[in-house]
C-alpha cells in the first residue's frame, strides 16, 4: 500500500449517551482506502473513544453499515475514492431510523424484532425422518426466493427507507424481503400466518415504492420488488378462488 | 442531509405524489365549472370564456403534464405491483416522464 502526504478531512457524528456532537479529523489518505479503514485509523491514532462496529471487513457480516456523506453504505466495501471527489471532505454518521447507542453504533433490536413480527423464520413441515424435498434450480418459486435470499442483515435498506422514518411500526424492507423468500419456500408451513402478519397496518401496503431499499442494498437485492410480490400475494389471497402460490 | 433521496426513483415517487395532489386540487374546480351548466348556458359560457385567457391556456398545458405524469407513473407502479415483469424501474420512470413531456409539448404546440 503506497502512502503519501495527503490527508482527508473527516467529520464524524458522535453521541456520548447524552449529547450529540461532531468531531473533525485529518486522516492520511492511502490507495484503495475504505471508509472502514478511515474510521479504524481515527480510533487507533486520533480518538480511541470512537465507537463503531465491524467484524468480517469483506462484506459478509453486515455489521459495519453507516451513513457516508448522507447515504447508507457498508463501510468495509466502500472505497473513499468512490465517495469523495477532489478535495471534498468525508462525513460519517450512524445509520438512520435506529436509536444511536454511542457514536456510530446503533441499537438494532427493533430492526430484528420486526423480522420476528413478519414471521421471518422458517416453520418446518417435516421431521428428520421424512425424505428431503426435491426443489429443482429451475423451480419458479425457488427462482423468486433466489433473487432475495442473500440478505446480510446490515440495516442499510431500513436506514434508507423514508416510510420507516415516518412510521415507527412499519416492518421495513429487510423483514418484508425475508418474509417474501419464505413465502416462496414450498417446505415452509406458515405461509398464511406470515401473509396475515405482513399485510397488517405495519405491513407491506405501507410501502410507497420509493425504492431507497433497492437503490442502496449493497448486495444488489431488490426488497422493493419483494414487497410488491407480498402486495400481489395479499391481493390474490382476497380472490374467491383462494390464495395463489403466486 | 437528504442525499439518500437523490436517486431517480425517489424523484419519480415525489413527482407522482405532487401531480396527484395537484390533480386532487383541480378536480373540485373542474366539477364546479361543469356544474354551472345546471344553472343555464350563460353561466357556463361565462366560466368557459375565462379559459380563453392566455395564462389559463398555459395552466391547461401544465394540467396535461400533471395528468400524463400521474397516469404513466401509475402504470409503472401497477406493472411493479400487479405483474411478474421485472422491468428496470428507472428506465420505466424515465420513459414515463419523457413521454409525459412529449404529450404536454404536443398540447402546447396545438394551443399556440
Amino acid at each position: 500500500m503506497n502512502s503519501n502526504a495527503k490527508t482527508l478531512t473527516v467529520t464524524v457524528d458522535r453521541f456520548d449517551g447524552d449529547t450529540h456532537y461532531q468531531t473533525t479529523h485529518e486522516v492520511p489518505t492511502r490507495d484503495n482506502q475504505t471508509v472502514l479503514d478511515v474510521v479504524t485509523w481515527i480510533q487507533q491514532h486520533d480518538d480511541p473513544t470512537l465507537a463503531y462496529r465491524f467484524a468480517c471487513r469483506v462484506g459478509m457480516c453486515g455489521s459495519c453499515a453507516m451513513n457516508v456523506n448522507g447515504e447508507p453504505k457498508w463501510s468495509c466495501r466502500t472505497h473513499v475514492s468512490k465517495v469523495v471527489s477532489g478535495d471534498a471532505s468525508l462525513s460519517i454518521a450512524p445509520l438512520r431510523n435506529m436509536p444511536v447507542l454511542r457514536d456510530l453504533s446503533v441499537d438494532m433490536s427493533e430492526f430484528f424484532d420486526k423480522w420476528t413480527q413478519a414471521v421471518g423464520y422458517f416453520v418446518p413441515t417435516k421431521t428428520k425422518d421424512d425424505p428431503l424435498s426435491e426443489i429443482t434450480s429451475d423451480d419458479r418459486a425457488r427462482a423468486k426466493a433466489n433473487q432475495s435470499i442473500e440478505c446480510i442483515n446490515c440495516g442499510i435498506c431500513y436506514s434508507a427507507c423514508d416510510v420507516v422514518a415516518a412510521n415507527d411500526a412499519y416492518l421495513g424492507p429487510a423483514a418484508l424481503n425475508r418474509a417474501w423468500t419464505l413465502m416462496n419456500d414450498e417446505r415452509d408451513g406458515a405461509r398464511q400466518t406470515r401473509l396475515d402478519a405482513v399485510s397488517g397496518d405495519a405491513g407491506c401496503h405501507n410501502c410507497h415504492s420509493q425504492h431507497g431499499c433497492s437503490t442502496y442494498c449493497p448486495n444488489l437485492l431488490a426488497p422493493a420488488s419483494s414487497i410488491a410480490g407480498l402486495k400481489r400475494q395479499t391481493l390474490m389471497n382476497l380472490l374467491p378462488w383462494g390464495p395463489s402460490d403466486d | 442531509m437528504m442525499k439518500h433521496r437523490s436517486h431517480p426513483l425517489w424523484k419519480a415517487f415525489l413527482l407522482h405524489r405532487i401531480s396527484g395532489l395537484a390533480l386532487a386540487l383541480f378536480l373540485p374546480i373542474h366539477f364546479v365549472i361543469l356544474g354551472l351548466a345546471l344553472e343555464g348556458a350563460s353561466a357556463l359560457n361565462t366560466a368557459l370564456a375565462f379559459s380563453d385567457l392566455p395564462f389559463v391556456k398555459a395552466a391547461e398545458v401544465g394540467l396535461i403534464l400533471l395528468l400524463a405524469i400521474h397516469l404513466l407513473g401509475g402504470i409503472r407502479i401497477l406493472i411493479l405491483e400487479l405483474t411478474h415483469l421485472s422491468w428496470d424501474q428507472q428506465m420505466l420512470s424515465r420513459s414515463a416522464f419523457g413521454l409525459s413531456a412529449i404529450i404536454a409539448t404536443i398540447f402546447l404546440w396545438s394551443a399556440l
